[in-house]
């Protein structure tokens, strides 16, 4: 039974997935771009641009037909001079911090760079008085 | 013994409770536009099938609040939503679609199928307009206001009690 429902549920969710695929990939999807240079900065900036639909993989990771569409954005724009930053910051005003794998201080991420420091400062402090007690 | 000795233990515990209360929270895999507020960008898209009009960013500046619809022909959510669109529509509603990488035939059997709730159908085969607005999936409906700023954002199927509240939108945004 349960084998039946679970057969029923991949065929129901493929069926789409293989619809999606029907239509041809967007030109920059697979394709680097000429400029070896440009490419290193796009395939860069890719690595750390989260997939939207597969939300655990980087676009450049992603086979989602949407992952695809993103990578031809990157590369275009940096085709057409615009800086990585940028093209991450029109992202982040879309989609929000959650769009960028790129590690960065703000008001709701700070305890986890700062929690650290003040371990480490409070495991040093234990450290030292307990070896000034013993010598 | 110290009582002390019993503070880190202490702290572990409370931080077990907390990662287990985490734990059983519903996860929330929704990402909301951050274009809220914001002018519908620029965009021009040619239309989805033959004889109906494409849809371009100049067409909601005109005064008039419209629903802004992200859908696909390959979607199966999108054929649960058709109802609610069409009574949307019924109810004064403009609708205006936008195919995600979609072929004209199988766009035209969808509309045959389910019916035509759109007053354009724009084709956006590179989700350009997608990636613009910041959806992150289909089907999505934006409301956009009659000076052609975005309002309102419905992530997921229309449902039947959503389509009150999406006219109260449209309403608001006039």
């Amino acid at each position: 039974m349960i084998r039946a429902v679970i057969a029923a549920l991949v065929l129901a969710l493929s069926l789409p997935l293989a619809a999606q695929q029907n239509m041809p990939p967007a030109p920059y999807a697979y394709r680097q771009l000429d400029d070896p240079a440009q490419e290193a900065k796009a395939q860069e900036l890719m690595e750390t641009l989260r997939c939207l639909k597969c939300q655990s993989q980087s676009i450049a990771d992603s086979d989602a037909p949407m992952a695809g569409d993103m990578r031809h954005q990157v590369r275009l724009r940096i085709a057409a001079g615009e800086e990585p930053e940028a093209i991450r910051a029109w992202l982040m005003q879309r989609y929000g911090d959650y769009v960028s794998y790129k590690p960065e201080v703000s008001a709701t991420t700070w305890p986890l760079f700062a929690v650290p420091l003040l371990l480490a400062l409070v495991a040093g402090a234990l450290l030292l008085r307990r070896f000034r007690r013993r010598a | 013994m110290s009582w002390r000795l019993w503070l880190p233990l202490l702290a572990f515990a409370g931080f077990l409770g907390l990662a287990a209360y985490q734990l059983t929270q519903p996860k929330d895999e929704f990402v909301e536009s951050g274009m809220i507020g914001q002018e519908l960008p620029y965009f021009d898209l040619p239309p989805a099938i033959d004889g109906v009009e494409g849809a371009a960013s100049v067409h909601f500046a005109d005064g008039k609040p419209r629903l802004l619809n992200i859908w696909a022909s390959w979607c199966l959510p999108c054929i649960a939503e058709a109802p609610q669109l069409e009574s949307l529509k019924r109810q004064g509603a403009d609708i205006v679609g936008i195919a995600i990488r979609d072929r004209p035939a199988d766009v035209a059997r969808f509309l045959a199928q389910n019916g035509n709730p759109y007053a354009r159908i724009g084709r956006d085969d590179l989700s350009e307009v997608q990636l613009g607005i910041g959806s992150s999936g289909v089907p999505e409906t934006f409301v956009i206001d009659g000076k052609g700023v975005i309002r309102y954002q419905h992530i997921g199927d229309i449902r039947a009690e959503d389509v009150p509240m999406l006219l109260e939108k449209l309403e608001e945004a006039r």
